[in-house]
């Protein structure tokens, strides 16, 4: 346990030593808070943060691939995988360490758009349910993006490779769903099941589905479990 | 301490890095991996370390299994890869800290005072709030020294330690080693031949993947040190030449080199004093041409050179 927080701690003060967690950072804050600002102007209706979740889930599938794709591609590159896997950690304890790494950074990142909620609050009075757990379902969605973000960066050391296949699987699975409905009854139900977009919904419109919030949590296990295969795996090569 | 047994390595079906090796270092020794680049010094480590896993056989470090007891294996061992293992965006010494946690030691007091420890006997106290990007080759490395030992670890893996250090520190580095010695089990790969004379108990001598010679320097530079190393050059034919340099008694080992025209070298071995004289003359008497006769005594320079470039040469 010791040696997984240890793992966290370097890995946080590696995205905090170098530019990466204050760009991307700002350049969410940026993003969405002119999308805020585009709501706030255009409507003032009840779903309103459901449309700004919307579209912060959507920035997210395009930025946390920039957080996890050096997760391991680094370690590859700078040669320090080797003092990880002879060290008394077993793989999972490295990959679950680093996965808790992005995941608080994700929650940092989100949080720093507090004040949207805190303004509406000051302004009006909002449904605070649908807010929480927006915020909830982003974060998950945002964790099962970085889980397969984890997962590409045990492919390869180069870094640009790592997002972008990150980026290309996480964007099927998004449109899995929409696709859905062309594929046939049970084949379509199937892809709307797995597709990563269907389960965020419930939860912008403030309702807490465990179907929902097992799937997420299904979705970053196994993930997490096939990222330490696909590391145990270079024992053999 | 550390047993390797019939361990073989493959790459792919055709490339096999390490071949059948089997040699067992005891508690207490410095154990010197002499081998030309590429020999198999890096995969061999790796494998002893758990990093990878053997294709065929098996490693045992302190009576546990580098597979199936991987864990037990890492917590006894301390290891300094070929690129010494640095983060850019640590400094030295929150880099020290993050292994020694990594290594288990839950104390931060402890941490603090096995890193000034280790500072000390790598000298790289000056250096601990810098990051290694700002670091000279030398000091990287021994920034990677000081992390193989911090936890004070039973077993210690070394792969090319005085790589890009300057002669003083190459020094220094190889009486650190040598003081390792004794309470720590140490394996060290190089291809500088005087660090195996000064450092080491024991030398295994790899090529190709195949162990050469495994003996103490001292023995492997006595299995030489009575025997002269002759170097014939002969105009005549081939075979013939051959023939009268296998029949002679004192000769313990001819080796045929290579022939230019009707010009043939030989390496030949003797323990008797004085056999140029006999060769020459028995030589003449055959009316061949005697172009060259050069003898050297045995280093362990020599036995490097003869293993590995006459490898299968000699019986």
């Amino acid at each position: 346990m010791a040696q997984i927080w240890a793992i966290s701690l370097k890995e946080l003060k590696a995205y905090f030593a170098s530019p990466i967690a204050y760009v991307v950072t700002a350049m969410f804050l940026l993003i969405s808070g002119y999308f805020f600002a585009m709501i706030l102007a255009y409507g003032k209706d009840a779903g309103m943060m459901r449309y700004l979740f919307g579209n912060m889930s959507v920035i997210l599938l395009l930025i946390t691939p920039l957080f996890s794709m050096r997760l391991f591609a680094e370690e590859q590159k700078n040669k320090t995988l080797e003092l990880l896997m002879t060290s008394p950690i077993s793989d999972a304890g490295i990959v679950l360490g680093k996965f808790l790494a992005t995941a608080l950074l994700l929650l940092i990142m989100l949080l720093t758009t507090a004040h949207f909620p805190i303004l509406l609050l000051v302004l009006g009075k909002p449904d605070l349910m649908p807010i929480l757990t927006g915020y909830l379902g982003m974060f998950l969605m945002g964790c099962a993006f970085l889980a397969i973000g984890m997962l590409t960066s045990t492919w390869t050391q180069n870094q640009i490779v790592a997002a972008v296949s990150s980026f290309s699987i996480s964007l099927l699975l998004w449109f899995l769903g929409a696709s859905g409905s062309l594929a046939g009854a049970e084949l379509g139900a199937l892809m709307t099941y797995v597709s990563l977009n269907t389960h965020f919904e419930s939860f912008s419109k403030g309702v807490l589905n465990s179907s929902d919030l097992i799937y997420y949590f299904s979705v970053i296990g196994i993930l997490l479990f096939v990222t330490v295969r696909s590391l145990e795996t270079r024992r053999w090569r | 301490m550390i047993e390797v047994k019939q361990v073989s390595k493959y790459y792919s079906h055709h490339q096999k890095a390490v071949d059948n090796l089997s040699f067992s270092v005891p508690k207490g020794t410095i154990l010197g991996f002499l081998g030309p680049n590429g020999a198999g010094k890096t995969t061999t480590m790796r494998m002893i370390t758990g990093f990878m896993a053997p294709s065929e056989g098996s490693i045992e470090v302190a009576g546990c299994d580098t597979v199936s007891q991987s864990m037990l294996v890492r917590q006894k061992i301390g290891y300094l890869p070929e690129t010494p293992p640095l983060y850019p965006e640590l400094t030295v010494e929150s880099y020290l800290d993050f292994v020694a946690r990594l290594k288990g030691i839950k104390s931060a007091q402890e941490r603090k005072k096995r890193i000034a420890e280790v500072a000390e006997s790598c000298w790289i106290g000056d250096v601990l709030k810098k990051s290694p990007g700002k670091l000279s080759k030398g000091y990287r490395q021994r920034v990677g020294l000081a992390q193989a030992i911090i936890h004070n670890p039973e077993v210690i893996i070394l792969d090319e330690p005085t790589i890009g250090l300057d002669p003083k520190q190459i020094q220094e580095t190889r009486k650190l080693i040598k003081g390792l010695g004794g309470q720590h089990t140490l394996i060290l790969s190089t291809h500088i031949l005087p660090e195996v004379q000064m450092t080491c108990d024991r030398v295994v001598i790899i090529n190709k993947g195949k162990i050469l010679a495994e003996d103490t320097p001292a023995n492997l530079i006595a299995r030489s040190a009575g025997v002269q190393q002759i170097r014939l050059q002969v105009r005549g034919p081939q075979s013939e030449i051959a023939t009268l340099l296998q029949a002679q008694p004192e000769i313990e080992n001819c080796m045929y080199e290579s022939s230019d025209a009707d010009l043939h070298s030989f390496h030949i071995q003797s323990r008797r004093i004085g056999i140029q004289a006999q060769l020459a003359r028995s030589i003449v008497a055959q009316d061949w041409d005697l172009m060259a006769l050069q003898t050297a005594s045995g280093s362990l320079e020599d036995i490097f050179i003869q293993l590995v470039t006459k490898e299968g040469g000699a019986d």
